[in-house]
């Protein structure tokens, strides 16, 4: 054997500092710049759509505008566009200031956080199973068709079945799970054994679930007695998430941010420590070495989908013990599908639980803060539909981010995708 | 056209896939570039065909010295290229296919087809290359499918035409057409750069042989070369290896391999009825050119590919047709020919890598749940014990050197219980240092009564460690011989002349 130095100990490893991250090409701060620039673009849109600043631009036209004066009303309508958006969905300082300081108006105070962290709860779920899909390369399309049936089948354990909450509640979520592991069953099963493309199967199996939803809410014992309409019974209160500080705070924040905190556990444990979230990651990859080293590339496929199925379900049914308690014909359909944002969420994540939680976080704060925006300052909500969609854009060039900021490190090398091709 | 290569090198990072290479091309003549897989033929076509930019050296075209931009400048040179691969939309028409990007129009910059169609007859007419310009290109056979790449190459008027293993995908018919075209093609004053690694059609067809090995030219040869010669030159490499062994003390069958016969991804019969036995304390080594089956042999036996008919046992065990992980489980280590692509995880770390095959074995899994401390531990010992260079346990295995990658999987599959050691290509691509490491602890191995199948086309390498050669031809075990026969005797084995098995 060679007489020299083969290793050198772990401690001798540089540590990275913060000082060394800022301006380095550290995923974090890719993430951090983005978000910067998705601000500023949103920035530019308010300045171009908005009819108060437009007015004020065409002023530099007339003897009594100047230039001076627009740049003011552009900067007077960003800001307080983004100043709504801050203090709708995380806290407003003066009314923070107010309750330190009296020991009053707590509730209202912490109203945006706990909007926030409402919306954040099921978004957490269903996206950690989208990205644990994503890291054994597998593109979990139809998150939101498996909400859907484990909202169905959720709530139908709720409202029909009785029993005392220590029971019921883990009943409704297990009834929740059930129903995501069986939508997540039929795509898995058949790319296993098939070959079939999950992209498609999962796609096109959202709208059969869709269908079945409006069935259950119309056509079964599901649907609220005495209604005509697409509504379904509601949870028995032994079933509900109820709020953690109480139905009398207003507060809607529930007890389902415990459910997402296990389900992040879940996860890091599945991904970081257990074989067979190994085995996940080998598959992902490198199909070929996986199945050199003799995975099983076939049962992994089918787990996965019963694993990203089964929280995809999770989430519906926290979403409806925790909020709604009942489920109507447009349950999670259209622009409110979170197995949709789950993708976008979990690539922003970079698949990893705690990337996720943060990324769940922003696009629940920029949800329930644009809602904040629109209602004060009538900038549509949809601004930030446009900020999620640039900062993801951002995220997902890193090569981009790099240039604008000319950060250091090695050139477009390290550009690491989070994802693989459909095809792949 | 006269064409000239002088001392071309060409580089990516620290590996020569050229190192001044220098070939002429006389006009009307059939060249042939002959070298294994890997050995570089492909990088200096590209470079020839402007698509790679060489280090130094230069091209002449006609004595005048050329530089290519890009491959459109080649062609505008008159240089034609027919890649191994086709390069040709399958839904197109051969008319459409040939004027692709150099199309015929009409008024309103609308395609002319009818001028298209034309003009492929005439050229069809001219060298006499028969093939319908309205027939959609993926309903032809591959044959003819070649023929459309050849023809829209004399189409922009190639001079010269480069055909990449032209042969590879051809059935004896197809081949025999092929190569009366070149004679054709080459009467009528074109030349012709034919690359390939197969022996008989080089011998058919060329007028000349330029032998290339790991980048370099190794030696010119006319066609009347035996096959033998020509196949040492292609294999040969000159590694003095030192490697010690004990005595040679065979004992009990370990491996028995049974009238095997696998099929490759393309359905053809590659191992075409394999008998061999791998004994304890011996090496079998298994030589031949590449590309003759050795590649599905070894996956059919390590569980990856399936097995047509015949039988593998592996100490008294039926093992054919297992699974990998079965294969794994019942003691069959595998070091894979494509190592970064069936032995290796780039993106993961040292530590992971080195459990790769065994990440629910104990020590380092229990109840489903990783012990991170076993599996560092594991590293840690492998790496001193293997002399794995690496600055962490935790680096990335794709920041490692080849040398130190193929070590790793040495040292996993080592250092786990085998019954049977399979090394494909072991050394491929391996620094001088890292090949005789990863002989020393083959060797070892088989010291410590151990059987191994060693499954190498270097002949250097086949002849220092096998205890008993095996070689292998056209799917085929053309012979098994002791390691003392002479180079020219493997190398007629290697090009198919079969004998009497005499060990």
């Amino acid at each position: 054997m060679s007489d020299s130095v083969a290793t050198v100990p772990d401690a001798i490893k540089p540590r990275r500092h913060l000082l060394h991250r800022i301006g380095s090409q550290d995923p974090i701060v890719v993430a951090a710049l983005a978000l910067v620039l998705g601000f500023i673009v949103g920035a530019l849109i308010i300045i171009t759509t908005t009819p108060a600043v437009l007015d004020a631009w065409r002023g530099i036209f007339h003897s009594w505008g100047a230039p001076g004066h627009a740049l003011k009303v552009s900067f007077d309508n960003v800001g307080a566009a983004y100043r709504t958006m801050f203090t709708g969905s995380i806290v407003d300082p003066q009314g923070f200031w107010h309750s330190l300081t009296t020991g009053k108006g707590w509730d209202a105070t912490l109203t945006p956080i706990s909007e926030t962290l409402t919306y954040a709860t099921p978004l957490v779920i269903v996206s950690i199973g989208v990205g644990i899909a994503f890291q054994t390369g597998i593109f979990n399309i139809g998150a939101n068709g498996q909400a859907v049936l484990g909202g169905i089948i959720g709530t139908a354990a709720g409202s029909m079945i009785h029993m005392p909450t220590v029971v019921h509640i883990p009943f409704t979520l297990l009834a929740g799970i059930a129903g995501g592991v069986i939508s997540g069953a039929v795509p898995g099963v058949l790319k296993a054994l098939t070959g079939a493309h999950e992209v498609i199967v999962t796609i096109m199996f959202n709208y059969v679930l869709y269908a079945f939803l409006l069935f259950a809410v119309l056509s079964t014992a599901l649907q609220q007695p005495g209604q005509q309409n697409d509504i379904s019974r509601t949870l028995d209160p032994s079933a509900q998430l109820a709020p953690i500080f109480g139905a009398k705070s207003g507060l809607r924040v529930s007890w389902g941010v415990l459910v997402a905190v296990a389900v992040v556990f879940f996860a890091w444990w599945l991904l970081d420590r257990s074989s067979l979230g190994f085995e996940f990651r080998v598959t992902g990859a490198n199909p070929q070495a996986a199945r050199a080293s003799g995975m099983n590339a076939r049962i992994i496929v089918i787990v996965v989908f019963l694993i990203s199925g089964g929280l995809a379900g999770l989430a519906g049914v926290v979403q409806v013990a925790s909020t709604t308690h009942y489920i109507d014909g447009v349950f999670l359909i259209g622009n409110a599908g979170i197995g949709f944002t789950a993708i976008t969420v979990a690539l922003l994540g970079r698949n990893r639980p705690m990337g996720i939680v943060w990324s769940s976080l922003l696009f629940a704060a920029l949800g329930v803060g644009g809602r904040a925006m629109q209602a004060t300052t009538g900038i549509p909500l949809d601004l930030a539909t446009v900020i999620q969609s640039a900062v993801v854009l951002f995220v997902a060039t890193p090569v981009l981010v790099k240039e604008i900021f000319r950060l250091r490190g090695a050139p477009s090398q390290s550009v690491e995708l989070a994802t693989k091709g459909w095809n792949s | 056209m006269r064409l000239e290569l002088r001392e071309i090198t060409k580089r990516f990072g620290s590996f020569t896939a050229n190192d001044s290479i220098s070939i002429t091309v006389e006009p009307g003549q059939i060249h042939c570039l002959l070298g294994e897989n890997g050995a570089g033929k492909s990088t200096l076509m590209n470079v020839l065909f402007g698509l790679l930019h060489p280090e130094e050296g230069e091209i002449l075209i006609d004595g005048e010295v050329t530089t290519f931009a890009d491959s459109g400048e080649a062609v505008r040179r008159g240089i034609g290229m027919v890649h191994q691969h086709f390069m040709l939309v399958p839904v197109f028409s051969v008319a459409e296919n040939v004027v692709l990007g150099f199309e015929p129009t009409k008024s309103f910059n609308r395609v002319d087809y009818k001028r298209a169609t034309e003009e492929i007859r005439r050229i069809s007419k001219e060298f006499n290359l028969e093939v319908d310009p309205d027939a959609i290109v993926e309903n032809l056979p591959v044959g003819l499918q070649q023929r459309v790449e050849i023809l829209k190459a004399l189409s922009h008027d190639a001079e010269l035409l480069i055909l990449d293993e032209p042969t590879a995908v051809l059935t004896p018919q197809e081949i025999d057409a092929l190569m009366s075209i070149m004679r054709s093609l080459a009467a009528s004053g074109k030349s012709i750069l034919f690359i390939s690694h197969k022996l008989k059609e080089v011998k058919a067809v060329s007028d000349v042989i330029t032998i290339i090995r790991q980048g370099k030219v190794v030696g010119t040869a006319k066609p009347t070369a035996s096959e033998g010669e020509l196949a040492s030159l292609m294999v040969g490499r000159e590694v003095i290896l030192t490697v010690e062994k004990s005595a040679f003390a065979p004992g009990a069958d370990v491996l028995e391999i049974r009238d095997l016969v696998v099929r490759d991804d393309r359905g053809l019969v590659a191992v075409n009825g394999v008998s061999l036995d791998v004994r304890a304390g011996e090496i079998l080594a298994l030589a031949g050119v590449q590309g003759n089956g050795q590649t599905e042999l070894v996956e059919a036996l390590t569980g990856i590919r399936p097995v047509e008919s015949g039988t593998v046992t592996l100490n008294g065990r039926d093992i054919t047709n297992v699974t990998p992980r079965q294969a794994l489980d019942a003691g069959i280590g595998h070091i894979p020919e494509d190592r970064q692509r069936y032995g290796l995880v780039l993106s993961m770390s040292l530590a992971d890598n080195l459990v790769l095959n065994t990440p629910k074995r104990a020590p380092f899994a229990k109840h489903g749940t990783r012990n991170l401390r076993a599996v560092d531990q594991n590293a840690h010992d492998r790496v001193q014990e293997f002399d794995i260079r690496t600055t962490s346990i935790h680096e990335l295995v794709s920041s490692l050197s080849g040398g130190n990658q193929q070590k790793v999987i040495v040292a996993r599959e080592l250092s786990r219980p085998l019954e049977v050691l399979i090394a494909s290509q072991p050394t491929r691509g391996l620094d001088v240092g890292s090949i005789e490491y990863v002989h020393r602890q083959i060797v070892k191995h088989r010291n410590e009564g151990n059987g191994s199948l060693i499954v190498s086309s270097e002949l250097d390498e086949v002849m220092a460690l096998g205890d008993r050669i095996a070689v292998m031809f056209a799917g085929k075990i053309s012979g098994i011989v002791d390691p003392s026969v002479s180079r020219e005797e493997i190398g007629l084995l290697m090009a198919g002349e079969t004998q009497v098995e005499h060990v």
